[in-house]
């Protein structure tokens, strides 16, 4: 602060010089700060804003590729409405998030507990948690749907090996199957982020309050139920935010696995808009699919957000 | 209420041994305070009585039950941690009704038992606020009352007023010692502040380095300490220690300089002579020093002295006009002295 006040001081000529215009933007502080962040602002307009507005005048237009399209208000959307196919992807993602969401969570949770402890070879442990994440998305379901595929599956083979089944499961080609896959394949790459996040939100609780509770009588459960759990609301408030943020929005798994097959049963709203805006040409039509994501991912974020205010206790204002 | 008995207990971690070999009885009631200087062991064997630390040797009774393999909850103890441990996401109240709540009181009892305590403690007014809108002399009386909610028989205390101010400190002192003459719970109290120590205990035990030097009264460890270590720790400021010679004659200082022995030491030969800075006088007759620095504090002059190439402190009652340089005569009262073994520090009068 004082170095700013000492700064405005000194730039400050004493006599009246009359100066170029220039002068006076570069020299005037508010002028330079705006001058600092032009470059981050400008990288933000170009590659964030400047898409998702344009992408929300498209979702308002007949726009196809090579052909310039017209104002059609809503007329996206009302189609969209009755289009069975694309009230399918938004049953798909609801499931697909929520079914991906708890599993990572819960197994998470565990896992972080489980790090948490003393346990040999810790940090070898953590960096062998942290794989699923590291390794491209690409990459992993490339890997996955080798696992997963109709004749070469390493689970169908194993299985068939020790006889529980006589024929090949056809985990990508059946509905249910599929769906459930793709979950499994999604809660696998997704499950690092959440344990190493929360197993850094265990280490914030002093073990005196364990040793506390252990001396109030509380038992392992009790501990983790009144002590663990509401300690790391904020944390996992948080974490699980930004875990159906990346779920509700996944592509890259889905399109390597299932392109959105069979029959459509494991198409996601991000996939869908691909599909009609990409390969179909339809970019007004995908862009609306598209727009449609934003009121489900506020409303994430809104509960969220709330769900962190009700923190009374870690705020430091007096009643 | 329990009588606690400490017997021969060790603890390890690995190979050092922290804990080796400490014995101590509490009766029933008594407030004790366990004193030494940091990393003495003190909170390991405070632990071990709760239950947070295993024991690796000995025994260890409360209420007559032996309670080496017994977890803490069944053990009937409440302990104050050193940062309180509070829960911060509860209000003062839920803190304090926790370890009942847990037991799945009835409600009513647990209101009655939280606010009796929260009487006790002046902490009425607070019951709804969470730790971290209290100041920490209140943060430190909610600890104590989520100990006294529990009405446990033996309570535990892990230095808990060291994260307070000096004046604090004072305060919270009475209130602990009231609280333990309104409740008449045995209490056992680490603290590293020997005046702590010596203002709240009916019975002391100094440690070091893993084992008890001396257990006793407050008055008799400063009166007779056992050893030289103790005879340092209890008092302030410390006691003074002059090597030399115990000879028929006295106790030699060297440069030709005597003290006068009053007590029957059990040997001759190297010693040191202890004496506490309050009771040095001006006297005449005594023993010609040289004064190096005078602090005035008002109440008392403390002097910084050299006596036969040796520094003494000296407290003395007494406004003077001196300056570093000048010399004076003192003598130490009468019958105080301390002689201890020059190698082992065992007293020798
Ligand atoms: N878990 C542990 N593993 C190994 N050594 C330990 C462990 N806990 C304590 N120690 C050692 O035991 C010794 C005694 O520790 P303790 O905490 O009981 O000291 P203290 O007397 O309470 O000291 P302070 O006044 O600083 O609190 C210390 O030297 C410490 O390093
Ligand atoms: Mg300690």
């Amino acid at each position: 602060m004082s170095l700013i006040m000492n700064a405005q001081v000194a730039t400050k000529p004493e006599t009246p010089v009359r100066r170029s215009r220039w002068m006076a933007l570069s020299g005037n502080r508010n002028w330079q700060a705006i001058w600092f962040m032009l470059p981050a602002v400008a990288f933000l307009i170009l590659f964030l804003a400047y898409p998702l507005a344009y992408g929300v005048w498209l979702s308002f237009t007949d726009t196809r590729m090579g052909s310039p399209g017209e104002f059609i208000g809503l007329g996206n959307y009302i189609w969209l409405m009755d289009d069975p196919v694309f009230i399918i992807a938004v049953m798909n993602t609801l499931i697909f998030t929520a079914g991906a969401s708890i599993f990572k969570f819960v197994i998470g949770f565990y896992l972080a507990i489980l790090l948490n402890k003393r346990l040999p070879f810790k940090a070898l442990i953590r960096a062998v948690v942290l794989l699923p994440w590291i390794v491209p998305t690409a990459l992993s379901a490339i890997a996955f749907w080798w696992i997963l595929d109709s004749q070469f599956s390493v689970i169908s083979w194993s299985l068939k090996s020790i006889g529980l089944i006589d024929h090949n499961i056809n985990f990508l080609g059946d509905r249910d199957l599929a769906r459930a896959s793709v979950i499994f394949a999604n809660v696998w790459r997704g499950i690092p982020f959440i344990a190493i996040t929360l197993l850094a939100g265990l280490q914030t609780v002093p073990v005196s309050l364990y040793e506390a509770a252990t001396i109030d009588g509380a038992s392992s459960w009790q501990m983790f139920r009144r002590i663990t759990y509401p300690m790391l609301t904020p944390i996992i408030a948080v974490v699980m935010t930004f875990s159906v943020l990346f779920t509700f929005t996944e592509f890259q798994l889905i399109w390597v696995l299932t392109r959105g097959g069979p029959a459509n049963a494991t198409d996601l709203m991000a996939t869908l808009s691909y599909q009609r805006a990409i390969l179909g040409g339809q970019l007004g039509e995908g862009s609306a699919i598209a727009v449609a994501m934003i009121p489900f991912l506020l409303g994430a974020i809104m509960i969220s957000w709330f769900g962190l205010q009700r923190q009374k206790w870690q705020q430091g204002n007096d009643q | 209420m329990a009588s606690v008995e400490v017997r021969d207990v060790k603890k390890r971690f690995g190979a050092a041994a922290i804990i080796d070999g400490v014995s101590i009885d509490i009766t029933d009631g008594e407030f004790v305070v366990l004193v030494g200087p940091s990393g003495c062991g003190k909170s390991t064997l405070l632990r071990m009585i709760a239950g947070l630390e295993s024991i690796s040797g000995g025994e260890i009774r409360i209420a007559e039950r032996v309670v080496n393999d017994v977890p803490p909850k069944q053990r009937d103890i409440a302990m104050v941690f050193q940062n309180y441990a509070l829960y911060p996401h509860m209000t003062v109240r839920a803190n304090m009704g926790f370890s009942l709540d847990l037991q799945r009181a009835p409600k009513a009892k647990i209101e009655e038992r939280v606010d009796r305590a929260a009487q006790i403690l002046g902490l009425s007014h607070l019951l709804d606020r969470f730790p971290r809108q209290l100041s920490g002399g209140q943060r430190q009386r909610v600890a104590m009352g989520r100990a006294i909610v529990r009405d446990p028989q033996l309570f535990l205390f892990d230095e808990p007023l060291s994260n307070l101010d000096a004046k604090l400190r004072v305060t919270m002192r009475a209130e602990i010692k009231e609280l333990h003459q309104k409740l008449g719970t045995t209490m056992i109290y680490v603290t590293h502040d020997q005046i702590e120590a010596m203002t709240m205990a009916d019975k002391i035990v100094v440690m070091r380095e893993g084992v008890v030097e001396q257990i006793g009264a407050p008055l008799d460890l400063y009166d007779t300490p056992a050893n030289q270590f103790v005879a340092g720790f209890i008092g302030s400021p410390a006691m003074n220690f002059l090597e030399g010679t115990i000879t028929p004659a006295g106790f030699a200082l060297g440069q030709g300089i005597v003290l006068p022995l009053q007590t029957r030491a059990a040997k001759t030969g190297p010693a040191v002579y202890g004496v506490r800075p309050e009771h040095l006088r001006l006297d005449p007759k005594g023993v010609p020093v040289e004064v190096v620095v005078v602090e005035p504090t008002g109440a008392e002059t403390h002097v910084v002295a050299r006596i036969a190439g040796q520094d003494i402190n000296c407290v003395l009652r007494e406004r003077l006009a001196i300056a570093p340089g000048d010399r004076l005569t003192v003598a130490p009262d009468a019958g105080i002295e301390h002689l201890f073994d020059a190698v082992t520090g065992a007293r020798l009068n």
